[in-house]
């Protein structure tokens, strides 16, 4: 589904990803670990298209495309989803009304029409419910004053609406207390399936516990030093990441 | 940037008047103002004695005043003889014949806004038949209007049908002179509306210049007088979202508005004029000086508006709360893009026991755009128990644009209760890229903030106005980002 040869990026002058190859499948669920500033988030944001970053070499194709070569919005409507690490506030632009229109735009682009009003309340406040969120906050601004952990639900809710093909989590478990872990994990295992894949890009061995993963990737300056199943992780958690570094280094 | 200035210049021209009167002289009057040419105006419209003499003295009170500079805005020195102070209607044979001879971007534009396909041919100035249509739907309307005593017409003519009316309120709510523009205005004003409405009398429809009968060429110098006797109400809506066409620079309008006992008026605009190209040039000035008069106890004056155009705007909508327990308000959105100033906000005077005001001003700049919220609070001594709330809030698209707030609160009455709130905020690139990953494309994601922010001022809009007023926004900022 998605394949990345040898990406280079950077933003300014400053290179992150050096030759990053990556390769997930349809019904594959990764995670990429690794310590701050190896580039986890740099790879999300390439994927999804941020302006701010210059992809210098390598190539990323989808479902056979090449990636590269379309705007956020066209990747978004192709089936690529990511949860922000901060999702930002919109205020005064309802949830309700962002959620619509996000729906509305994938619709349109298969060539569905827009969805019915209660259909959409009712698929809304379903997902909501099983998340752990109150309904009340459809008519709130977007992220307007959400807690942390009121974010990260509300990512994982435009997820469960949109039902991407390709789900990128960029530190979806960090700040959240135990319970809201637990919400975020039931949502995004409820989104399994042999046609979708979930990259989940984290510091921390703890959300494995609840979401497991098929592959672990370690990424260092840039680059995949390490892949393998989900023992890594856990032997990531016991021994750090340095191990890892002089390995790669010798 | 290009897509921008080509629909900025498609937001061009239209002219402000149905094109069926015909009987006002068709010549202009060569440039230039002076006694004569207040004589000749005064003479034109048939008007009585004492009304030549009012106009007389305003022109000879505007030779007495400077010019304000106090406003937060920069354009050329107005050359006052430079302007005709009487242009005559455009004739048919000016005019363009079909659709197919108006400029494209003018249509492009009218699509974007859904105006009906009929309505296009009117607002772009065609002589057409069609324009007659309107003179049966504004028949009907004035036949309702007269079953219920309201009185609606061109200002021209309640001089000569209502003189002992006009005499009676004229000026008595913005006097001659009151600043540099009302003198000029009262001196020269050239024509608009006059709407009286009776005692205890609900107006049964929303009046609008749009159906005004025989105000024609009422442009440059528009005056228009609404008063509402003791427990009347009346909606005005003044302008339209559809550009209009119109050759005047400079534009001084003055509206005033009574208020009896237990009255209410609420005044909605849509402001739409050509705003100059993308270098500001051939943008219209407007200087208008619009207030209502809280006359009697329990009274209300509501001010709505939308200001998307003119290169200038120089406007504060203001009320002056006499009455006891009377009510002001005032709900502003202004939009400025490219090189468009505006300087504008409202004034509440508090001069009445527990007299109330509201002000929600929203300002949106984008482009190279500098956008001033000026606004004053006074309560008098003598208003015990006045309260205000003001909330101003500024969002800026991209940074080469200014977003400025001049409040001004002078407060002379220890029990007054006033709150002022003010945020600025800007569309970021952060906002953007978030809507974007959703699937939504960056000019539906700016129209989605920009009526998020604009909502609590839309709600205070008619309905249909309203929808139009939010479609007008899109139209405004396009391509403002990026």
């Amino acid at each position: 589904m998605l394949e990345i040869k040898n990406l280079k990026s950077r933003i300014g002058d400053i290179e992150i990803l050096r030759g990053l190859s990556l390769s997930v499948n349809a019904g594959e669920v990764h995670a990429i670990m690794g310590p701050n500033g190896s580039g986890k988030s740099t790879l999300a944001q390439v994927v999804a298209g941020h302006q701010d970053y210059e992809v210098t070499d390598g190539s990323v194709t989808f479902k056979g495309n090449d990636l590269l070569e379309l705007d956020p919005e066209e990747r978004a409507r192709e089936g690529i989803f990511l949860g922000f690490q901060y999702p930002v506030e919109i205020p005064g632009v309802n949830n309700a009304y962002l959620l619509k229109a996000a729906l509305n735009a994938k619709r349109k682009h298969q060539g569905l029409g827009e969805i019915d009003a209660f259909e959409f309340l009712k698929m809304a406040r379903e997902k909501m419910t099983s998340l752990g969120m109150d309904p009340k906050f459809l008519n709130r601004g977007v992220n307007e004053g959400f807690s942390g952990g009121e974010k990260k639900r509300n990512e994982i809710l435009q997820m469960a609406m949109l039902e991407p093909d390709l789900a990128i989590l960029d530190e979806t478990d960090s700040g959240l207390d135990i319970d809201a872990l637990k919400a975020v994990a039931t949502g995004v295992n409820a989104l399994r399936s042999p046609d979708r894949a979930i990259v989940l890009v984290t510091h921390y061995q703890r959300l494995l516990d609840y979401i497991e993963p098929d592959f672990v990737h370690v990424l260092s300056q840039g680059k995949i030093i390490k892949s393998g199943d989900k023992s890594l992780a856990l032997e990531l958690e016991e021994k750090g990441y340095d191990w890892l570094r002089e390995a790669a280094i010798a | 940037m290009a897509t921008e200035s080509e629909n900025l210049e498609s937001l061009v021209n239209r002219r402000y008047e149905h094109g069926f009167i015909t009987d006002i002289a068709t010549e202009s009057f060569p440039p230039g103002l002076d006694e004569n040419v207040v004589r000749a105006i005064s003479a034109r419209k048939n008007e009585p004695e004492w009304l030549l003499e009012w106009r007389l003295q305003a022109y000879r009170q505007w030779l007495d005043m400077e010019e304000p500079e106090w406003a937060h805005i920069h354009y050329p020195k107005i050359k006052y003889n430079e302007i005709s102070y009487y242009a005559a209607p455009k004739s048919d044979d000016d005019r363009p014949k079909s659709l197919d001879e108006v400029d494209p971007k003018l249509l492009e534009t009218y699509d974007k806004l859904g105006i009906p396909l009929h309505e296009r041919a009117r607002l772009a100035g065609v002589a057409v038949d069609a324009v007659f249509d309107s003179v049966s739907v504004a028949t009907t309307f004035k036949d309702k209007l007269a079953d219920a005593g309201v009185i609606f017409c061109s200002f021209s003519e309640a001089v000569i049908e209502h003189p002992e009316l006009v005499k009676k309120y004229l000026g008595t709510v913005v006097p001659r002179r009151d600043n540099y523009f009302a003198a000029l205005n009262s001196a020269v004003f050239s024509d608009g509306s006059f709407v009286y409405i009776p005692k205890g009398v609900r107006c049964p429809m929303e009046l609008s210049t749009y159906f005004r009968i025989n105000a024609a060429n009422t442009g440059q110098f528009e005056r228009t007088l609404i008063v509402a006797d003791e427990g009347s109400y009346v909606s005005y809506l003044e302008g339209c979202t559809a550009p209009m066409r119109d050759e005047n620079q400079l534009h001084a309008a003055i509206v005033e508005l009574v208020a009896l006992d237990d009255a209410e008026i609420k005044y909605s605009t849509v402001q739409n004029w050509y705003p100059g190209d993308e270098n500001g040039v051939g943008g219209i000035y407007n200087f208008v000086t619009k207030r209502g008069d809280c006359r009697g106890a329990n009274s209300k004056i509501s001010w709505t508006q939308v200001e998307t155009g003119s290169a200038i705007t120089w406007k504060y909508p203001s009320c002056l709360l006499r009455g006891e327990n009377s009510v002001g308000e005032f709900y502003s959105v202004a939009v400025t893009n490219n090189l468009q100033q505006a300087d504008t906000g409202t004034k509440m005077i508090h001069i009445g026991r527990n007299t109330r005001s509201t002000i929600v001003s929203k300002g949106i700049s984008a482009g190279r755009a500098q956008q001033s919220y000026r606004g004053l609070v006074r309560v008098m001594p003598q208003a015990v128990g006045a309260r205000n709330h003001t909330q101003c809030d500024s969002l800026l698209i991209g940074k080469d644009c200014g977003a400025h707030t001049f409040p001004y609160m002078e407060i002379k009455n220890p029990s007054a209760k006033i709150e002022h709130e003010a945020t600025t905020s800007k569309i970021s690139a952060d906002q953007l890229f978030y809507c974007r990953q959703r699937g939504i494309s960056e000019e539906d994601a700016v129209n989605m903030i920009v009526n998020g922010f604009c909502k609590e001022v839309f709600k205070e809009l008619p309905m249909e106005f309203a929808v139009e007023a939010q479609a007008l926004l899109n139209v405004s900022l396009e391509g403002a980002v990026g």
